[in-house]
């Protein structure tokens, strides 16, 4: 599925960077039901993991409340230059990956 | 006498804005983006944060996928998106000389789809309709709206315009009386703006998902109480068309995120 990846191109070492990923996905509830009344099954994201050169250094878990084509973002420390692998795991099997790479001076 | 005369008028003139509300004059048009949030808006302005731009990325893949049994691309005819579809959601809804009526920029990427790809019509509102559309009408982000300057259509723009200003629904509301007489104000905490369709399609939070201008229009519909006209009805075409020839003019944002 199309993913949106933001990560600075470069940065310096010891810089604190912002990282921001949008990813597509429906994250159906489960909650919903159709107009026979029949239940709309639960189709959703549960984990996003971000490694940086081979190591974790983000995981989140996620749930039905939240919203569709799911937005995070979060800070890490610039050590070295690299690459940074983003995987997203959910329901029925769902797996979605993407990367991006840095510079680091 | 004529000092007295002069008074009278310069007072009617003064109020005639408000007795008689009506059209917004162009210089005070505004985008549905001077009514939102500053988060909303800073979803919309950086293309990393913005959910249309998945979409847009969707229909840049389908660009160059080859669909039919005439195994032919939107790109094998029209090559670079980038330069050819420049400014063409601009001008839509167009006027098709075959039909002998306006289409929507949808209808004429279905009408492709049967005339030059042998390919099925893609569903109103699916997935693959909806990214299309955004990346072709994304090409024209920052131009100039342009709509309903064909004078073959003159009479179609008459139509939405009458379709415009007609009190319907249990509510018995037009939409002119929310968006031209009271944009600016609330309804229900959500700020009323002046319905300038300069978007579409657009990431709409509360819909979690892209929509165009018709699916917007039915809701609207649906939240007087009337009867909403079904998909590629003429008279959703119509509105849509004076929607987009009251907005000549304003620039494109596609995809333009909405709460």
């Amino acid at each position: 599925m199309a993913a949106l990846i933001n990560v600075p191109a470069k940065a310096r070492r010891g810089d604190a960077i912002e990282i921001r990923t949008l990813t597509s996905h429906i994250m159906e509830t489960g909650f919903r039901r159709t107009m026979d009344g029949a239940v709309v099954p639960r189709d959703i994201i549960t984990s996003f993991t971000c490694r940086y050169n081979g190591t974790e250094i983000f995981r989140a878990d996620l749930f039905p409340a939240i919203a569709a084509n799911p937005y995070l973002s979060f800070f890490t420390v610039a050590k070295e230059s690299g690459k940074f692998e983003f995987e997203w795991i959910g329901d029925n099997g769902y797996s979605s990956t993407a990367s991006a790479s840095i510079t680091v001076e | 006498m004529n000092f007295w005369r002069a008074i009278v008028l310069a007072a009617l003139a003064a109020t005639a804005p408000r007795l008689f509300a009506g059209e917004i004059p162009p210089d005070a048009r505004r985008s549905g983006y001077s009514f939102m949030s500053p988060g909303t808006r800073a979803m919309q302005d950086d293309d990393s944060s913005n959910p249309g731009m998945l979409f847009v990325l969707d229909g840049e893949a389908l660009w160059t996928k080859k669909a039919g049994s005439a195994n032919k691309a939107c790109a094998d005819c029209h090559g670079d998106a980038r330069s050819s579809m420049k400014g063409v959601a601009a001008r839509y809804p167009a006027f098709d000389k075959a039909l002998a009526r306006p289409v929507t920029l949808d209808q004429r990427i279905n009408l492709c789809r049967a005339n030059h790809q042998q390919a099925a019509p893609l569903p109103y509102e699916s997935r693959d309709i909806l990214a299309l559309s955004a990346f072709v009408a994304h090409q024209s982000r920052g131009v100039a709206i342009t709509a309903g300057d064909d004078p073959q259509l003159n009479s179609f723009v008459e139509q939405g315009r009458r379709l415009f200003m007609q009190r319907e629904g249990q509510l018995n509301l037009a939409c002119t009386n929310c968006h031209d007489d009271n944009f600016d104000k609330r309804l229900a905490g959500s700020p009323i703006t002046q319905a300038q369709p300069t978007g579409y399609p657009i990431y709409r939070l509360e819909w979690q998902t892209l929509g165009s201008l018709e699916r917007r229009l039915r809701s609207c519909m649906t939240g007087v109480r009337a009867q909403a006209y079904e998909y590629g009805a003429p008279e959703l075409v119509a509105l849509e068309l004076y929607l987009m020839s009251r907005a000549r003019g304003m620039l494109m944002e596609t995809p333009a995120v909405r709460p």
